[in-house]
């Protein structure tokens, strides 16, 4: 299961990140490959949303490196690299189909009629094609965050990064955008995903990764983290966390 | 609103009883009143013309200057503030003389009336559709833009289709206010002989020596042409009542 054969998607060598004298990453390495599911947890404060920020460029780094690449058949270029949030960031002005083709259109220069047929297999993928002509607002927040793993599913990732995608949801929501995730992962897909949903995690991830104070603190097949974690801060978060 | 326009209207009819109204002088019933009538109206197309291409120039230009105000790089801010602060402190008034009969000087240029009167109404706007605008655009959350950027939008795709639509929606309100400010400011470009309604009305008292009666016709003049602007506006806000939770 653990891509160990695969190639290198990315590298992120001694990352440093400071917000004024806060230091959000403290000299992080990370190395994902093709295909891989990585499921990072920790303490809020930890680092982990900035880790992600800091692969697809939303936020600078001030040190270290970070290098995204991926081999395909005319040779080596940059990965796409698309998002979910933990807010969705839809565009609440525009209907869902507009969220959906606005990247393609504008980005990927398709044609309306590409734009809205490659839009309806990413809405038939996260189970709402029926609300294409919906606004954001009109939805719930579960099939709001899956109208967001649409869009970007819409400009044909490499790698998706979810960012704490059900923090903000009704405790009744939560699943149906967990399952949705479930069948991304078994696409084949490069994932990293932030998430506190260990039951989540343990399906889907090939490596655990712990954050405390902006380090890596513990990485390991999930089979190994949720039974014998090596350090004790991640023991005490885990047993936090899987207590309820 | 109706109620409204009737009623001031009709106040000529009212305070004919009394001895201090002269409305003879635009009674349409009589020749002359009703052709001085005609000419307190025949300013009106200038002022439109005049305030409605000085808004459209200020708004774009506003933009313009709105949108250096936001970058990252300090010398794009500073050219904000510096334009914004400088066109802001002129009066109006000010602006007007010194475009009419200064600028030709500087350029060795002649504009006519309307040109000087709409180059000065359009600089003195855009400073105040600029902090109109860099509101607006603020108030937009910072997760729109970072949606944006994920899906590799450039920064005139984010601002057309994503974030101006969200700002100029919340600063209608206030684009209406702008809008309807300018149109009376427009008066003031009568003191160079421009010959919108401001400058006919007093023409007229020239020769008829009424300003009671015609400077109120003035009056109901600008009233009635704003509170259609107004009326404008209202339906533009309902039309795009706003789309977030």
């Amino acid at each position: 299961m653990a891509a160990a054969h695969s190639r290198l998607v990315i590298n992120m060598q001694g990352v440093d990140k400071v917000f004024g004298k806060f230091k959000a990453l403290d000299g992080v390495s990370l190395q994902v490959h093709e295909g891989e599911k990585m499921v990072i947890c920790g303490p809020s404060g930890s680092g982990k949303s900035t880790l992600i920020r800091c692969i697809n460029g939303l936020e600078d780094i001030h040190s270290g490196n970070v290098s995204i690449a991926i081999m395909d058949n005319d040779g080596g270029r940059e990965a796409r690299i698309g998002m979910v949030f933990q807010q969705f960031n839809l565009f609440p002005h525009l209907t869902v189909m507009q969220n959906l083709t606005l990247g393609p259109m504008r980005v990927s220069k398709l044609s309306r009629s590409d734009a809205e047929k490659r839009a309806r297999i990413c809405l038939e993928r996260v189970q709402i094609p029926e609300q294409a002509d919906k606004l954001p607002r009109q939805l719930s927040g579960g099939q709001q965050q899956r109208v967001a793993i649409a869009r970007s599913l819409c400009m044909e990732p490499d790698i998706i990064l979810f960012d704490e995608p059900t923090s903000a949801l009704d405790p009744e929501m939560i699943n149906e955008v967990l399952e949705v995730m479930v069948g991304l992962a078994d696409s084949g897909i490069t994932m990293i995903c932030v998430t506190h949903e260990m039951g989540f995690a343990k399906r889907v991830a090939d490596t655990m990764v712990f954050m405390d104070e902006g380090k890596i603190v513990e990485q390991s097949p999930p089979e190994k983290f949720f039974s014998a974690p090596e350090s004790l801060r991640c023991q005490q978060f885990l047993a936090k966390i899987l207590h309820h | 609103m109706k109620r409204l326009i009737l009623l001031l209207i009709s106040l000529p009819l009212v305070t004919s009883c009394s001895d201090q109204w002269g409305w003879y002088v635009v009674d349409p019933t009589t020749k002359s009143g009703l052709s001085n009538l005609k000419f307190l109206l025949s300013g009106l197309e200038q002022t439109i013309l005049m305030s409605f291409t000085a808004i459209a120039i200020s708004m774009v230009v506003g933009l313009a200057v709105a949108l250096p105000g936001m970058a990252a790089a300090k010398g794009w801010r500073r050219f904000n503030r510096v334009y914004v602060e400088v066109v802001r402190a002129v009066p109006i008034l000010v602006l007007i003389l010194w475009v009419y009969y200064g600028l030709p000087q500087l350029m060795g240029i002649s504009i006519g009336v309307f040109g000087a009167g709409v180059i000065a109404l359009a600089l003195s706007d855009s400073a105040f559709q600029a902090e109109i605008f860099r509101a607006g655009i603020q108030s937009v959350n910072r997760g729109q833009y970072e949606a944006a950027r994920t899906l590799s939008l450039n920064y005139v795709d984010t601002m057309r289709f994503v974030i101006l639509p969200q700002a100029i929606k919340r600063i209608l309100p206030a684009l209406g206010n702008q809008f309807v400010y300018m149109l009376k400011m427009s008066s003031l470009v009568s003191v160079i002989g421009m010959q919108e309604l401001t400058r006919k009305a007093n023409e007229l008292v020239v020769t008829e020596y009424r300003p009671l009666e015609i400077y109120t016709i003035l009056v109901l003049e600008y009233l009635v042409l704003i509170l259609m602007v107004s009326g404008v506006f209202r339906w533009l806000e309902s039309r795009m009542q706003s789309d977030e939770r």
